[in-house]
């Protein structure tokens, strides 16, 4: 059985070597082109004069296009329409672009692209979320409010009562590849290659601009350095202008920003401040609890709806809150326009009601693990002998234990386990003795402090948007026995294409290298969905499993025909294809069936079941299932500096039934660092004009090798989904993420331990070394360090 | 003019492009070598490591801010490279994929190559070693993981100096001009004469700031003149209690030859950038561009060095702290270059301090280097410097006043960090703000005050 082996990276062998494609690697017929942006250099300010003399005149440019060359201007957006593909008159943030040029080398084109003359009329820009509310600058009429019971009531009734903020700041992706995409002109239409995550959307958005069918436009997808999000919609850019570039000249055009360029003009995760009144009791468990986002968006919509829904969503985590209410507002500003991020907005909202356990452990002085098992939902009903849902005996269960718990968005929680596993994981990680330790330890360190905290994670699988939720797969089996697949989903690194060829190689019985994966075309499926949302190898798995099935049973029927069995004994398994006693290799039975003139090739599709939405009022079953997950952190920081590190890490992660577990442990350690690298170097800073001042690797930190964890250990928790899903596994790209937000509460922890009790740290994220010297700053009683 | 000649994968190239033509843009576009990815293409990525092997041995570089010239009579390996003639896999290429080190891939080639380089050194210090490359997507550890499980596999026959990959024995060609506006003495008199009579040219030596002027900038430098063949600048002399440092002298040469007397110096070069980067970079680039933050100077400056100054054949020596004038304003007239710096020997008390938002392969926020001697619990002499707290690395002479002759005390400490105020009103940028900086340039004091105590003040000597 292929699935479950953990298997490397289908492309390992060619990463190592270098071998491995990437657009950029990809020769282009002669002639080609290359393309660069001018930008807008004003956050916010109506264009009065546009000189390209200078850029046109400059050495190997062929083409030099502006909105005066654009009666209709092509629209970049996912889903609004609000993203003109070049400045038509005002531009609204330091790094639109404004106007287009080709050349003979990638070097002319950014060489050319700094020789325009534009005059601009500034106007006032909204860069920060409190100059976007007080504008009522805002996508949407106004906030979107969700509440179940009444917070309010529970809060004023409430013994303990705490209301506070925390600013959480964005993310840069940092995919190692930049955006990149390139058009080549076909007799007619277009043949693109693009590094995104969404191939049918630069197929629908290059069909819209060249005012084409989209059966004129075929996208291709090998793989991508790297996406996390950031190239579901922000690669549409590059590929309207490489199209039209193209069309325009007749030459196949290329285009990848450099990476100041990438950083500076593509989105990044959704910057917030998160408002909180919470009220609840002696034992920490909360009663009523009000939350209010201000998410910032941006220029332009983008996907921030769907974000700022999933923050929402997620505001909740492990916790049954019978009285919540949350307020987002979706802030328009004079910044890039904030998009899709690993986590999706789920980060933002966790980090929220994490916050909350954090200061309530520190009002009622008990451990967060305390508060937070007061809090959590009650875990799923065991199953098994003994334990079906009677009532009334000895030994049965309290009825209240299976009285329905639903989320604030009014979905039953069926399948909680983080109770469990933060039990199993306090164990493994020996948390009780070492917070007992560090307490020791911190008693005798004037300078270093040490802090540990757990997060749990409960997070939501399924796309948000309901029709997202499909996905198709075609698959041939050649005579030889060898198999070709293609599937709507897109390889960034996350080894779908290996997940997806384990699923495909199981059923028929052979070993996953018999199946062959090409690059993800929209020639090949058709109406694909993003990879993003972690649905990747769950949809498209299903879709190709589904596939692979229709084949394998008309293969089975044959078969079966030829040994006059039925159709249900026939076997394929070890590469064999078994009909009752007798065994013939996978590959003869292929080459009959041909021979038998039987059709080898189908395509497959998923549908997700059960899943519901209504977003406007926030009710409804938005998500499949749910994935969990539980880590401890242990960090030390600088007293005198705000230096900080994390010293230990135990994660105890729900795969489910794992696919893989050896990608699975890939995700989980990376998307761990990534989100500690959210919450504590990574910081972007914008200045007071509206640019941002970190658009490269210089200045914008993401964890380095030395700043993973000193140890580092991550189990998975192997039990089977309850939901139908591929191989009964889970969702593994976002879920773990969340994780990383431990390192903030442990640095908060840490902090706490400088001061004695009175004050809570507060501490904002990135907590950079600064903001952590700064709430040690705030401890009070600390005296100036030099007094040490 | 000569050409510039390498070894590229075994085979001799000539090459004649412009000679600010960087080796990354030369191996993806000419040679079609596209193994060898750009990340960043300002040399904090890691992702256009290649190895260049030359008679010191073997170094990762990276190959964005490299600048052909500068390979001259060098060997290059790039990823294509590292297998077998067979195809054989390294390994290291091995162990990554066995321990699931590559995710994305885009990375993965830069990573093993560095990997492959310190396997060749038989430098197990991982986390150094890589600290110039970086990932996104795995979270370091399973490379980690792979890096230790190929230490024990012996140098396949194909790395070795038997190998295909000998230097190319072209190190008497190319000297002077080598293209249009450009030029590589191979004497420090022929530099001194060059520099004297083209005073406006640009001196490239590790192009590890430089570079960027051409690939971020998109700067035309001509006039150049490249110093990677002048020998006689890269030699280090020991001559009683001092050491001789000669311009060319690299970060890497520089920290192992520092190691031995300053060990407090010798750490704060390890989190100097990256190993590509300290392979490149030369302690007179790092001086001689003056910027406020370079690592080099505020601990030269605290150990008291003496800068050494050429213009054609007069020679003057200054205190370094004497050089820095202004914000990129040095004391240096047109035609006149670095040679060399002399540092003493002995400096116990000396301890260098990095703050920067990330450990490694960070420009420092603050920087801060004192050197404060005591007799009988007295200071008698003080030397402290700082980087990123002005326009220009700069003695704290207000603070060092303040502490000289008092009890070297806590309380002696408390007071004379407000002196920080006085000596410095550093700025707000993205690294930090104006009263951080300040702040933990006082709390500095009091971590220097610690650590000569033996007191634990390092996070990062911290085990969990």
């Amino acid at each position: 059985m292929t699935i479950g082996q953990s298997l490397p990276h289908d492309s390992a062998p060619l990463h190592v070597t270098g071998t491995a494609r990437y657009i950029d690697d990809i020769p282009l017929p002669a002639g080609a082109l290359h393309l660069a942006f001018g930008l807008s250099t004003e956050a916010h300010a109506d264009i009065t004069a546009i000189d390209l003399t200078a850029v046109r005149a400059a050495p190997g440019v062929v083409g030099v296009w502006s909105a005066a060359d654009f009666p209709d201007m092509p629209d970049c957006a996912p889903a609004s329409h609000d993203e003109p593909l070049l400045c038509t008159g005002r531009v609204h943030y330091v790094g639109q672009q404004v106007f287009l040029v080709a050349a003979t080398s990638h070097l002319a084109a950014r060489k050319a692209a700094r020789l325009a003359h534009i005059t601009y009329a500034p106007l006032p820009a909204l860069l920060t979320v409190e100059q976007a509310l007080a504008a009522n600058s805002r996508f949407e009429q106004g906030p979107i409010i969700w509440a179940k019971g009444d917070a309010a009531r529970a809060i004023a009734t409430a013994r303990h009562k705490i209301e506070a903020e925390i600013e959480v700041g964005g993310q840069e992706h940092f995919y190692l590849e930049g955006q990149i995409a390139a058009a080549i002109p076909t007799e007619d239409g277009m043949h693109m290659l693009s590094s995104t995550q969404h191939p049918t959307e630069i197929q629908h958005k290059v069909a819209h601009a060249l005012h084409l069918p989209m059966a004129a436009v075929r996208v291709e997808t090998r793989r991508m350095g790297g996406g996390f999000g950031g190239k579901e919609s922000q690669g549409n850019a590059l590929a309207i202008a490489c199209a039209l570039a193209a069309r325009a000249t007749g030459r196949p055009c290329k285009m990848r920003y450099d990476r100041d360029d990438d950083m500076v003009i593509t989105g990044k995760r959704h910057d917030l401040k998160i408002r909180y009144k919470v009220g609840f009791d002696d034992t920490g468990r909360i009663l009523g609890i009000d939350f209010t986002h201000l998410v910032r968006c941006g220029w332009s919509q983008d996907l921030s709806l769907a974000v700022a829904d999933r923050a929402m969503l997620h505001a909740d985590n492990c916790y049954h809150l019978p009285d919540i209410r949350i307020e987002s507002h979706r802030l328009k500003t004079n910044t890039c326009s904030a998009t899709a991020y690993r986590g999706f907005g789920g980060p933002q909202g966790i980090i929220g009601i994490e916050r909350v356990m954090d200061h309530i452990g520190h009002v009622l002085k008990k451990d967060l693990t305390e508060v937070q098992r007061a809090n959590f939902y009650r875990g799923m009903a065991p199953t098994g002998p003994g334990t079906a849902r009677r009532f009334g005996g000895p030994y049965s269960p309290d009825p209240e234990h299976f009285a329905m718990q639903t989320t604030p968005y009014h979905m039953e929680v069926t399948d909680f386990i983080a109770d469990q596993m933060v039990t199993d994981l306090i164990a493994r990680a020996d948390y009780t003795a070492r917070r007992a330790a560090i307490a020791d330890w911190n008693r005798s360190s004037p300078i270093l402090k040490r802090g540990i905290a757990l997060t749990p994670v409960k997070f939501g699988i399924s796309f948000t948007l309901t029709f997202l939720n499909q996905a198709g797969a075609l698959v041939h089996v050649y005579q030889d026995g060898s198999i070709h697949l293609n599937h709507g989903g897109t390889e960034m690194g996350q080894g779908l294409n290996q997940k997806v060829a384990q699923v495909a190689a199981a059923v028929f019985g052979v070993e996953t290298n018999m199946v062959k994966i090409t690059a993800t075309d929209t020639g090949k499926v058709p109406n694909t969905s993003a990879t993003a949302a972690s649905s990747g190898s769950d949809m498209n798995g299903l879709a190709a499993q589904n596939a692979c099935q229709t084949i394998r049973d008309r293969m089975a029927d044959f078969i079966a025909a030829k040994h006059n069995a039925p159709a249900s004994v026939v076997r394929f398994e070890n590469g064999m294809v078994r009909v009752g006693t007798e065994a013939f290799p996978f590959a003869q039975v292929a080459l009959w069936a041909y021979q038998s003139r039987i059709s080898l090739s189908s395509t497959g599709f998923y549908a997700t079941p059960k899943i519901n939405w209504d977003r406007v009022n926030g009710t409804g079953r938005p998500f499949l299932y749910f994935a969990y997950g539980a880590a401890i952190t242990e960090v030390v920081v600088d007293t005198l500096t705000g230096e900080n590190r994390i010293l230990r890490t135990d994660i105890l992660h729900d795969t489910g039934t794992s696919l893989n577990p050896a990608l699975d442990i890939g995700q989980i350690e990376g998307a761990y660092v990534q989100g500690a690298g959210w919450l504590t170097t990574e910081e972007l800073v914008w200045d007071a004009k509206g640019r941002l001042t970190t658009h490269a690797p210089s200045t914008y930190k993401i964890p380095a090798c030395s700043d993973r964890p000193r140890i580092f250990n991550v189990a998975l928790w192997d039990r089977p989904n309850p939901e139908d899903t591929v191989g009964k596994s889970k969702a593994v790209g976002e879920p773990p993420f969340n994780l990383g937000i431990s390192a903030l509460l442990a640095l908060s922890d840490a902090v706490a331990a400088c001061g004695d009790g009175t004050t809570y740290p507060a501490l904002n994220a990135p907590a950079t070394a600064e903001r952590v010297l700064d709430a040690i700053g705030r401890m009070g009683n600390i005296a100036h360090p030099t007094d040490v | 003019m000569e050409q510039v000649a390498f070894l590229l994968n075994g085979t001799q190239v000539q090459v004649t492009d412009a000679p600010t033509r960087t080796l990354l843009e030369y191996l993806r576009e000419t040679r079609g070598l596209v193994g060898t990815k750009e990340g960043c293409n300002e040399g904090d990525c890691g992702a256009c490591t290649v190895m260049v092997t030359d008679a010191t041995g073997a170094r990762a570089l990276n190959a964005c801010i490299l600048f052909l010239p500068q390979l001259h009579g060098k060997s290059v390996r790039t990823v294509e490279g590292l297998t077998g003639p067979q195809g054989e896999l390294h390994p290291v290429q091995q162990a990554m994929v066995a321990h699931h080190g590559s995710q994305c891939g885009f990375c993965t080639p830069g990573f093993v190559v560095s990997m492959a380089v310190a396997h060749l050194n038989g430098d197990t210090d991982h986390d150094t070693t890589l600290a110039g490359n970086l990932c996104r997507c795995t979270g370091y550890a399973p490379i980690i993981r792979a890096a230790k499980a190929a230490e024990a596999a012996p140098v396949p026959d194909w790395m070795t100096p038997k190998a295909p990959f000998i230097l190319a024995q072209t190190s008497s060609g190319a000297r002077g001009q080598t293209a249009p506006g450009a030029f590589r003495p191979t004497t420090a008199d022929e530099l001194a004469t060059l520099y004297a009579a083209t005073p406006d040219a640009t001196l490239i030596a590790g192009a590890t700031d430089v570079g960027l002027w051409v690939t971020k900038q998109l700067r035309d430098l001509a006039p150049v003149i490249f110093l990677n063949g002048i020998n006689e600048l890269s030699v280090i002399s020991h001559v009683q209690s001092t050491l001789r440092i000669g311009a060319c002298v690299t970060i890497t040469d520089l920290m192992a030859a520092v190691k031995p007397f300053h060990p407090s110096f010798a750490e704060l070069l390890r989190r100097y950038a990256s190993v590509q980067v300290r392979n490149a970079a030369t302690i007179g680039g790092n001086i001689a561009n003056g910027s406020p933050i370079g690592d080099g100077p505020p601990a030269l400056i605290a150990l008291g060095a003496t800068l050494h100054l050429r213009h054609r054949d007069t020679r003057r020596d200054l205190p370094l702290e004497s050089f820095f004038l202004d914000y990129r304003k040095q004391d240096r007239t047109p035609g006149e270059f670095v040679e060399a710096i002399t540092i003493p020997t002995q400096a116990p008390a000396l301890r260098c301090y990095k703050i920067s938002k990330r450990f490694d392969q960070d420009i420092s926020a603050v920087c801060g280097c004192f050197n404060i001697t005591t007799t009988a619990g007295t200071v008698t002499a003080a030397r402290i410097a700082f980087g990123g707290l002005a326009g220009i690395p700069k003695r704290a002479a207000a603070v060092e006043n303040a502490l000289i002759g008092k009890a070297w005390t806590l309380p002696t400490l408390t007071t004379a960090a407000k002196a920080f105020a006085t000596d410095f009103q550093p700025l707000t940028d993205m690294r930090a703000s104006a009263a951080y900086r300040l702040t933990v340039a006082q709390n500095l004091l009091t971590r220097y005050f610690h650590d000569l105590a033996g007191t634990p003040a390092d996070v990062l000597e911290v085990q969990p």
